[in-house]
């Protein structure tokens, strides 16, 4: 047992490292091909060691801090944040009965760690002791905080399909129709509240570079940044494997083929996770950003109650036709 | 050992919250203690309780807490610390507060309370009840919305008066501000608001005066 759970979690945590840096450099590849340009391609072949090269010179790099911030929490900040979207994927199953840990609140343990992911953005800006490090963090933790109201009330939805927060449930409950075909609707919100959520484009005016230099995370300056950066794109791979799981069947197959049956599920996964994370790249390519106060007006304004519009009629509907689980 | 690994940091960042000199330091403390009071409620094997406690306390209740207090001024803040003089208020406030827990503690975890002595410890179980498990989350729905509904209804409008009271009063003089109206705006039509006028070319343009 002191050597099955340490080794699961290690089996979780080197890929989604892997994941995240190749994510990057998937990122970088796959916005310069939507804007008619190759990206990074000089260091390995088709830049694949580019991620190598990256991490080299973030830890060769000089750490700064500034003279006054406070020392404890200045450094905390991104090892939180880092933290956190990897504990978060102790809930996500992969392949039936291949999750870290089956707890029956699993969607409720997958939305208190991204209210926590707050905490990171907020004690990283101000620690900074930089007027402009601290207005980015505000920002960008109050659109979090707004879009996460209407990730819950997504949430909600889906759960009263299903009648359980226990992840596994929620996927095999998809087994006959994945959610987000008679969803669908609830599924690009729960994707656009994902895309603020994280601060991703077209929501990242809080960290845009051309207006805030980086937002809260100007004043860190080698394994301070590398460590947001992971965090930020770990907690985005996050968000797709959550939108996969509650929407697009986790882990079941695409169509009843006995094709589709020989890849195993875990495979599966991946792939529709890699589908939501080029969603979630390309939307970055292709949009131009949202300023903050669009952003917030329609957090507040437009998803908010566009997501209760969804829990009310769902929840009225099963009960109705007694479709309830 | 889990229970004191948990509730000894808890304390001990209870404790801290009085004792911190930063005032941002004073408001990072509570965060162990729910972090740990989860972590409590998840061994007591309330796993509901214990999920919604990240959420609502740690990740809305302190932010909310953080927000305020950021904004202030961090040197001012710390100099003007003389903790003593709260201690004739705070000593009666905690006395109060500490006696009320005694009215939550559970009769049977504390057998010798005065209160309970004339009664057995016999209880009788109806074992086919047992079969099906229930999770945390299905039991607080069965009873919160059938028997305890009108608890449930009445903190909302409570809660809908406290955003109401906060919003009037931090609200200032915006209904004063000179908005544009969008579909006015965008119903100007160019024929309406523009006339045009020939000017006669053979006549000279008037010009002014140089006297």
């Amino acid at each position: 047992m002191y050597i099955a759970v340490p080794a699961e979690i290690l089996g979780i945590i080197l890929p989604l490292l892997l994941g995240v840096a190749f994510l990057v450099l998937a990122e970088r590849k796959v916005m310069a091909f939507v804007q008619r340009r190759k990206g990074p391609d000089v260091v390995g072949s088709f830049g694949l060691l580019q991620p190598l090269a990256d991490g080299l010179k973030l830890i060769l790099k000089e750490p700064i801090s500034p003279s006054s911030a406070n020392f404890f929490l200045f450094r905390m900040a991104p090892v939180a944040t880092f933290m956190l979207s990897l504990v978060a994927w102790a809930v996500v199953p992969f392949d039936y009965g291949m999750v870290l840990s089956d707890l029956n609140i699993g969607l409720l343990y997958l939305f208190a760690i991204s209210s926590l992911g707050v905490y990171g953005i907020i004690i990283a800006g101000w620690s900074s002791n930089s007027k402009y490090a601290f207005l980015g963090a505000l920002r960008s933790a109050a659109q979090m905080v707004s879009y996460e109201v209407s990730i819950g009330l997504i949430l909600i939805t889906v759960l009263i399909c299903v009648g359980s927060c226990n992840l596994s449930e929620i996927v095999m409950a998809q087994k006959q129709i994945w959610f987000g075909i008679p969803l669908f609707p609830v599924l690009v919100m729960f994707f656009i509240s994902c895309l603020a959520e994280t601060n991703r484009a077209p929501f990242d005016l809080p960290e845009a570079e051309a207006e805030l230099v980086a937002g809260y995370n100007v004043e860190y300056s080698s394994m301070g940044s590398a460590l947001s950066f992971l965090g930020e794109y770990a907690n985005m791979i996050l968000m797709s494997g959550s939108c996969t799981s509650l929407s697009s069947g986790g882990w079941s197959p695409i169509l009843d083929l006995p094709i589709s049956k020989k890849i195993p599920g875990s495979i599966r996964f991946s792939i529709k996770v890699i589908l939501f994370s080029f969603l979630y790249i390309w939307v970055r390519a292709a949009f131009p950003r949202y300023r903050y106060d669009q952003s917030m007006g329609s957090g507040r304004k437009v998803f908010l109650p566009l997501s209760l519009a969804r829990v009310v009629p769902v929840s009225g509907v099963s009960v109705t036709f007694q479709w309830l689980p | 050992m889990i229970l004191s690994v948990l509730s000894s940091p808890a304390l001990v960042s209870g404790l801290m919250v009085a004792r911190a000199k930063n005032p941002v330091h004073s408001v990072l403390f509570p965060i162990p203690v729910f972090r740990d009071t989860s972590g409590l409620l998840l061994l007591l094997g309330l796993d509901f309780s214990a999920m919604i406690f990240p959420v609502v306390h740690i990740g809305a209740i302190a932010v909310s807490f953080l927000f305020v207090v950021m904004m202030f001024h961090i040197q001012i803040a710390e100099t003007h610390e003389e903790v003593l003089r709260y201690l004739p208020v705070s000593g009666i406030i905690g006395l109060i507060l500490w006696w009320e827990m005694f009215f939550i503690l559970d009769n049977e975890t504390i057998p010798l309370l005065p209160t309970h002595r004339n009664t057995t410890s016999l209880r009788y179980t109806v074992h086919a009840g047992k079969v099906r498990s229930w999770t945390n989350l299905e039991t607080l729905g069965n009873l919160l919305y059938t028997y305890y509904s009108v608890w449930f209804l009445v903190p909302s409008p409570i809660l809908l008066v406290a955003m109401i009271g906060a919003i009037v009063l931090t609200m200032h003089r915006t209904t004063k501000v000179k908005r544009q109206d969008v579909f006015r705006r965008n119903a100007i039509d160019s024929r309406r608001t523009i006339m045009r006028r020939t000017t006669d070319p053979l006549t000279p343009p008037r010009r002014p005066c140089l006297r």
